[in-house]
């Protein structure tokens, strides 16, 4: 394989490897925040003592390296690039090269961000969502000097590099499909990708302008962010009469798709797995497919739920408490589709399946606190506790990461020819599962007990905090377990590589075409699940055969 | 901090339904109400989904038998929108009651003024006005953490603390103000979250209703001190109130231009 | 690309009558009827002539979709900040927003750009005269391209006239003291917005450059007309996001 290879199926390897390096190094950084909050003088081996401002560092950079760098490339172009041309029968992807500039230039976004550890007073402490003024005065805080300009230029190459593989992937999805491949013969993670990468196109190039113009207000004298008088440090900064809320309406209108982006994929796999292991067809097909649609376009309207106490106007936070309710409708008929697809299917508890199970533990878990916060009555008291980390957790990062080790095993047999072991894809399975709840479960009862999100540690007049100092502990101790267990998957996936039994050809005996045999070229004429022909489990319809004339 | 208070309150903490700190707000309550009925109900559908997943996972299922049937889950779709829409009508309400509409014009008016690290409180004396500040005069080694403008009169009765001190009772309007940065006014015991935006002024109001001490904390991470960023708000009854204002506001006159 | 829908397939009805058969019956609803290009149910690189054009034009259309959220973004950041204000010593509202007056230079440079976009779009069609593309495709020569490369030279040049004309607008605006790093947030829009435009429209000029080297350099018809039916409409789009833009400095200050 060249270097700058075009090939999708090694552009979507190197996606994956990308990811696993950022998600590496967001879980250590996560590893470093837990230990501090039940320790917090502790010593760390090469850290030393964290110093509030290093904590604030971790925690911005473990959200920024998980959000962009893990959760919107492995599951939307990582995945796409590894079996979108094949899943639509087509050779290649519509602009190969445009493919590889897109990779190249994540990979340099990755690095630079990564150098923001390195320059003087380090990576930045304003969080992920970095608001001004905190992220456009370098005085403000450690970290928000060159630390912030490498944030900003990071997350910039990023939204080019996106643009760009939206643009490859839409184009594929459209106007690259093989004779016969109709709309509605898609696999439902087609469906995903080209939602997302709608998304995609639309939000990332919006938060590049937002960055421009918080680039400016730090470099170029500008005032959209920095309000006028604004005082830090002694010094008057603000000359202008900027606001600080439009920094939160341009971040969020790309925040909240974004996280939609980084689940949709998964959703969308979640559909083919089950299909595919409970040997069913997938009974709402077209309905599970508007829903997508409808969850990415209801997406758009409902930034405003991270700003109900914000200082947005409080009717606008009804108006986003209703269209942010809303969405909760398209993801029930989801949620129902797939337990229905798993009762009347004969399930087989596959690796892949069970993380796919997974997923829908974590989408339901995480899901149902959605219409809690979604009130803003509610959220008023909620907002920016643990309660809001515990959310996001397990609906977005649990699930989006068992989306994306459901699909390395499935289509470890497609990159290597050879299969996963099973045996220790389930002891990753069931401790992965079991610690990814004892972590971020408790949480709801930290959350609930007040627990501002961003503390390096809990300390001063609240007394609650102590009670939930056992809390934490439980919390840090189920963190460890949790990393630990990846070492499990990393050893089956560089083990079974070199020495995993070989597979067959379509060794899940699934229909859609990336399993495919070489010679099969034919038009398409089936639908994307034809399992359970005629009742028996173990006939069913490839979406490459031809359609004969005894149906 | 004495072992007994700690014990007390965390049996305080573990004991309240939904973990919460006790409430000190009039409008607690109403919200306690929402905020357990809505964890039992998302709770029961947690394990109503989970039941439904495992009793899947572990059916045997023979090629004849017959599935559910074919409207059920549309009925749990129907039931699961009532509850959404049921959930989004109340807490409106709710919202409606608390921001929609403003304060009370007998309120009492504090300012709190957010600035890293450290909260300000600022009461705006006999002549219930506030005095105009300028940043430029921020200067907090000298005794005007604010910038009060001296050469505006309203600003000479006016009474800067850093503990928030409020009478039982009466409705109070905070003037939420910001500095430098961004921070997050919250006070968990009485159920009360605004951010503070430096170049905006927000109001929230309240009552609070226990007398008692609740700490404020900062929701919005605003620095390296933000985990310090602290205070307390003391609720105490009227006259206690009064005597502690007067008691500053002598002094304030006593001390002169700021 | 493939059909949309899944249709319902000819049914071929034959009947053995000995003497030769009936002819097949099309008993699709609609009843059938022609398929122009027949771009439906076609394999890749059988969909007709203007397959890898389509595809083509589909990428410069979502780029620009992109682009266009971009504008959006920037625009709207315009609106919220004109509206800003604060309250003074006096407790009176007021605004740092004092609208810049247009240099007049921009009318002009407008009235070049609505012309480049002409000489682009007679460039274009030139490159699709179906008589000229056919004796291309025949390898009889290049009259398509001769034909366009006239219209070509003017867009550049046009182009090039207009982002200095643009330049100039900006140092007379220099002149009168208003620099990107004034504190006057008009002025920051205003080189924001005609800075973005103007990196967008270099592109555009470097993008026909290279266009018309690529007419010499492609071997296929088919190419050729790709590289220039794109930046073709990438022109267009510029000159489109310019009307409103500039419309946006002249009227919503």
């Amino acid at each position: 394989m060249r270097v700058f290879t075009t090939n999708h199926r090694a552009l979507g390897i190197l996606y994956l490897l990308l990811a696993l390096a950022a998600v590496i190094a967001g879980t250590l950084l996560s590893l470093v925040m837990r230990v501090h909050r039940v320790w917090p003088d502790l010593a760390l081996p090469f850290f030393g003592t964290i110093k509030p401002e290093d904590y604030l560092a971790l925690v911005t950079m473990h959200g920024t390296l998980m959000i962009f760098f893990v959760l919107t490339t492995a599951p939307q172009i990582g995945f796409a690039n590894l079996v979108l041309p094949e899943q639509i029968g087509a050779r290649s992807m519509a602009f190969p090269r445009l493919n590889a500039a897109a990779f190249w230039l994540t990979a340099l976004a990755l690095l630079v961000l990564l150098a923001a550890f390195f320059v003087p007073q380090g990576a930045p402490i304003s969080g992920w969502t970095s608001y001004p003024p905190l992220s456009a005065v370098a005085a403000a805080g450690p970290g928000e000097g060159a630390g912030m300009d490498l944030w900003l230029m990071s997350i910039g190459i990023f939204c080019l590099a996106s643009w760009l593989g939206a643009v490859n992937m839409l184009v594929t999805i459209l106007s690259e499909r093989r004779a016969g491949m109709t709309w509605s013969r898609l696999p439902m993670t087609v469906w995903a990708w080209l939602v997302t990468s709608i998304l995609t196109l639309l939000v990332f190039s919006e938060l590049l302008a937002a960055i421009i113009l918080l680039f400016s207000d730090r470099h170029f004298g500008s005032s959209f962010f920095v309000p006028q008088g604004d005082l830090v440090n002694g010094h008057i900064v603000g000359h202008g009469d900027g606001s600080p809320l439009l920094w939160l309406h341009l971040f969020w209108f790309f925040g909240h798709p974004e996280v939609y982006i980084a689940v949709l994929p998964g959703m969308g796999l979640a559909t083919s797995l089950f299909a595919n292991f409970a040997r069913r067809r997938v009974p709402g097909y077209r309905l599970m497919a508007a829903m997508l649609l409808v969850i990415g376009l209801l997406g758009l309207v409902v930034w405003g739920h991270h700003m109900f106490v914000s200082g947005m106007n409080p009717y606008a936070g009804t108006a986003f408490a209703l269209t942010t309710m809303a969405i909760a409708i398209p993801s029930t008929v989801e949620v129902l589709g797939w337990l229905t697809i798993l009762w009347g299917g004969r399930l087989r508890l596959t690796t892949p399946m069970l993380f796919a199970l997974g997923f829908l533990s974590f989408f339901i878990a995480g899901g149902l606190t959605g219409p809690i916060l979604a009130q803003p009555v509610l959220d008023a008291y909620l907002h920016n506790t643990f309660f809001v980390v515990a959310h996001f957790h397990l609906v977005m990062a649990m699930a989006g990461v068992f989306s994306v080790f459901a699909g390395v095993y499935y289509w470890f047999p497609l990159m290597t020819r050879r299969m996963m072991n099973e045996t220790l894809g389930k002891l990753h399975f069931w401790i992965t599962l079991i610690a990814a709840y004892g972590t971020f479960f408790p949480m709801h009862f930290s959350g609930l007990a007040g627990e501002p999100r961003h503390y390096e540690r809990l300390a001063g007049p609240i007394t609650s905090f102590s009670a939930i100092a056992a809390n934490e502990r439980g919390i840090t101790f189920s963190a460890l377990l949790l990393a630990s267990a990846q070492l499990i998957f990393l050893w089956n996936v560089f083990a079974s590589a070199r020495r995993g039994r070989v597979a067959e050809a379509n060794p899940w005996e699934a229909t859609t075409l990336e399993w495919a045999p070489e010679m099969a070229r034919a038009r398409v004429e089936r639908g994307p699940y034809e399992y359970e022909i005629l009742a028996n489990e173990t006939n069913f319809h490839p979406q490459w055969e031809l359609a004969s004339k005894q149906e | 901090m004495p072992v007994h208070v700690i014990l007390l309150d965390a049996v305080r903490v573990a004991q309240s339904p939904t973990w919460m700190p006790s409430d000190g707000a009039l409008h607690g309550p109403a919200l306690d109400h929402l905020m357990r009925w809505n964890l039992i109900a998302l709770c029961l559908c947690f394990l109503a989904a989970h039941a439904w997943l495992v009793a899947a996972i572990l059916r045997r299922r023979k090629s004849t038998q017959a599935t559910a049937p074919k409207a059920l889950p549309w009925i749990i779709l129907t039931a699961l929108c009532a509850m959404y829409v049921w959930m989004a009508v109340i807490a409106q309400r709710l919202w409606a009651e608390n921001r929609f509409a403003g304060p009370a014009p007998e309120a009492m008016q504090v300012e709190v003024v957010g600035e890293q690290f450290q909260w300000y409180f600022r009461y705006p004396g006999e002549d219930a006005a506030f005095g105009i500040t300028r940043p430029e005069l921020v200067n907090a080694a000298g005794g005007n953490p604010l910038g009060l403008d001296a050469r505006d009169a309203r600003g000479k009765d006016d009474v800067v603390s850093s503990v928030l001190v409020l009478p039982v009772g009466r409705e109070a309007d905070l003037r939420l103000r910001s500095l430098d940065v961004i921070h997050g006014f919250f006070i968990p015991g009485m159920r009360l979250k605004e951010n503070a935006v430096p170049g905006l002024v927000l109001h929230v109001h309240f009552t609070p209703s226990v007398i008692g001490t609740y700490p404020i904390l900062c929701s919005q991470v605003c620095g390296s001190g933000h985990a310090r960023m602290q205070a307390m708000l003391s609720v105490v009854s009227p006259a206690e109130f009064q005597a502690w204002l007067a008691a500053r506001e002598r002094a304030r006159i006593q001390e002169g231009a700021p | 690309m493939p059909a949309t829908f899944t249709r319902h397939p000819v049914e071929i009805e034959r009947k053995d009558t000995g003497i030769g058969g009936k002819p097949p019956l099309d008993r699709r609803p609609t009843g059938g009827g022609g398929d122009g290009d027949n771009w439906e149910n076609r394999p890749s690189g059988r969909r007709g002539p203007r397959e890898l054009l389509t595809r083509y034009r589909l990428g410069v259309l979502f780029a620009l979709a992109g682009d266009l959220m971009f504008f959006v973004a920037l625009v709207s950041a315009f609106f919220v900040r004109q509206s800003a204000g604060h309250f003074d010593a006096r407790e009176n509202y007021v605004s740092d927003w004092h609208p810049l007056a247009m240099p007049p230079i921009l009318w002009i440079n407008t009235a070049i750009l609505i012309l480049s976009s002409l000489t682009m779009e007679m460039a274009r069609r030139q490159l699709f005269h179906e008589i000229d593309v056919m004796d291309e495709w025949l390898g009889l020569g290049r009259p398509a391209v001769k034909r366009a490369t006239p219209w070509l030279v003017a867009t550049f040049v046009l182009g090039s006239v207009f982002l200095a004309g643009q330049w100039i607008a900006w140092e007379q605006l220099v002149q009168q003291g208003f620099r990107y790093n004034s504190p006057d947030p008009s002025s920051h829009f205003f080189y924001l917005i005609t800075g973005t435009h103007g990196i967008h429209l270099l592109l555009g000029v470097i993008a026909l450059a290279a266009a018309f080297g690529a007419l010499f350099v492609l071997r296929r018809i088919e190419l050729r007309q790709i590289v220039v039916d794109c930046t073709a409409w990438y022109w267009h789009t510029m000159g489109l996001f310019w009307i409103f833009l500039f419309a946006l400095l002249v009227c919503f200050q």
